[in-house]
């Protein structure tokens, strides 16, 4: 093994340790605001910071492995992945902190309605930033573009989930705070299966060296 | 030679800098001149190299880099009119100081040069002619000390079958690493390496790269090289050396990512001119 491959061994490693700990914290999210617990939310929100350092670390990480071992070919693009996944991971733990801030808001008052849309939304979104990082582990751009394809139905049911939600602010306007809160919980979760998404899309320019994204179809 | 064309600070670089985390000093460098009859081209050298580790000297041509590392063993005490001033020591030993006898100091401080320069013997005689010269007679010694270097220097599976076949037969990359071998074989401390790969191909320059990570495990490395990124590949520590000044020393990732003084910036960023 030359030492070089080491270092990229290293560097998914990282990256995985990262993945592992975002599924965590989206799972936390899901289950204080499903079971209204306050306190998971709370843990989820101090949990941030370790995200936070992982990217610092891989950061730092990704720069050294360009300035000392100047990759070419695949190693340059696992190398650039990398360099674009971070960010994706870090963000897509932002938005599991944004859902357990709603989440505790709406924990000090009473239920709006039972959770229907919202939930599948979440695992939709869950699955598709698992089935990412899988992706990416296994340099696979089937699984990358499947993920993909999940896509559009997360945004059919975020869409969804909102004109259900309008309802309860047209008939009560006493409702609007509560369903505004779980509109942006919507919406976040909406967000982190772009993030997978983006994620795929470097999965393909790893395996390949093709560039999909902003094509809208991949004739090219 | 002219020194005023470029304001290069004196080094004197504060003694955290020159403390190399976590390896001792295995070279210790202080404030070393070294002239060519009145050319002075080695102005007050400062600098820890520490053990087990891989320093690289980068600078441009004519900048020092050469006549430094040929000072550390005395390579230079050849060249009539060349003196050094200052203090070099290797594990605690002055290597000026009067009563060293400068054999068993190369022996101890083996060297590697650009081109590759084998025994026109066999491949075993290349590896075992050090310790014969050094009294050393017993087959099964000699045996076991060649397959050992051999293989230290990653080239035993490649030879090991024509071990009796003339070193002049290998590839370059081959009899560089051959050289290699034969540096170990008399069980130096210090490897100095003088531009090892630069008259080899990149897959033969690749071995020898991944060779020198393998060696520093068990020997000080001090390496010169033109081409920056080998030094970026290989190096823990990097100095840059410019008209026979030390510019900078420091971690490799540091020189390499955020460099201190803005010479060192400008020579691995190639906007010299």
């Amino acid at each position: 093994m030359r030492h070089f491959d080491k270092e990229i061994e290293h560097l998914k490693e990282l990256l995985l340790r990262m993945g592992a700990l975002v599924e965590d914290q989206i799972n936390d999210s899901i289950r204080a605001l499903l079971e209204r617990d306050t306190a998971v939310a709370q843990r989820v929100i101090d949990s941030d910071s370790a995200v936070d350092s992982m990217e610092l670390e891989i950061d730092q990480h990704t720069i050294e492995l360009i300035a000392m071992m100047q990759p070419a070919a695949v190693d340059l693009r696992f190398v650039a992945a990398a360099m674009k996944i971070t960010p994706e991971l870090e963000r897509i733990a932002d938005l599991a902190v944004d859902v357990c801030e709603r989440a505790i808001e709406l924990n000090r008052e009473p239920q709006l309605k039972p959770l229907i849309d919202i939930p599948r939304l979440a695992r939709n979104a869950q699955d598709m930033v698992r089935q990412a990082l899988d992706a990416f582990v296994r340099r696979d751009p089937v699984l990358a573009r499947e993920v993909i394809a999940r896509d559009d139905e997360v945004d059919l049911l975020t869409e969804q989930s909102f004109r259900e939600l309008l309802t309860y602010m047209l008939e009560d306007s006493r409702n609007i705070s509560r369903a505004i809160r779980l509109t942006f919980i919507g919406k976040y979760f909406e967000r982190m299966a772009d993030g997978a998404t983006n994620i795929c899309e470097m999965v393909v320019y790893l395996a390949e060296g093709k560039v999909i994204k902003h094509q809208g179809n991949e004739s090219s | 030679m002219s020194t005023t064309t470029v304001d290069v600070a004196a080094p004197t670089p504060a003694p955290a800098r020159l403390a190399a985390p976590g390896a001792p000093a295995k070279i210790v460098v202080r404030d070393f001149n070294f002239h060519y009859g009145e050319a002075k081209v080695l102005h007050g050298i400062t600098l820890d190299i520490p053990r087990n580790q891989v320093t690289a000297l980068i600078g441009p041509s004519g900048c020092g880099k050469s006549t430094f590392l040929r000072s550390i063993n005395r390579m230079n005490d050849i060249i009539p009119g060349a003196r050094g001033e200052g203090l070099i020591e290797v594990a605690g030993q002055d290597v000026y100081a009067p009563n060293v006898d400068v054999v068993t100091l190369r022996r101890r401080i083996g060297m590697v040069f650009q081109k590759s320069n084998p025994f026109p013997k066999s491949i075993y005689e290349n590896i075992a002619y050090g310790m014969r010269i050094g009294g050393e007679n017993d087959k099964r010694v000699l045996d076991e000390v060649v397959e050992k270097s051999l293989k230290r220097a990653a080239l035993w599976t490649e030879v090991k079958d024509r071990l009796n076949g003339s070193a002049l037969a290998l590839s370059g990359g081959q009899q560089q690493r051959l050289c290699i071998a034969r540096a170990l074989a008399v069980d130096p401390e210090v490897l100095l390496m003088d531009e090892p790969a630069s008259a080899l191909d990149p897959i033969a320059t690749q071995k020898i790269e991944e060779l020198v990570y393998e060696l520093k495990e068990n020997y000080t490395i001090v390496i010169v090289t033109h081409n920056m990124q080998q030094a970026a590949r290989v190096s823990d520590r990097t100095a840059f050396f410019m008209l026979g000044k030390l510019v900078e020393v420091d971690e490799t990732r540091t020189i390499f990512m955020n460099p201190k003084e803005k010479l060192t910036e400008d020579y691995i960023t190639g906007r010299f001119g």
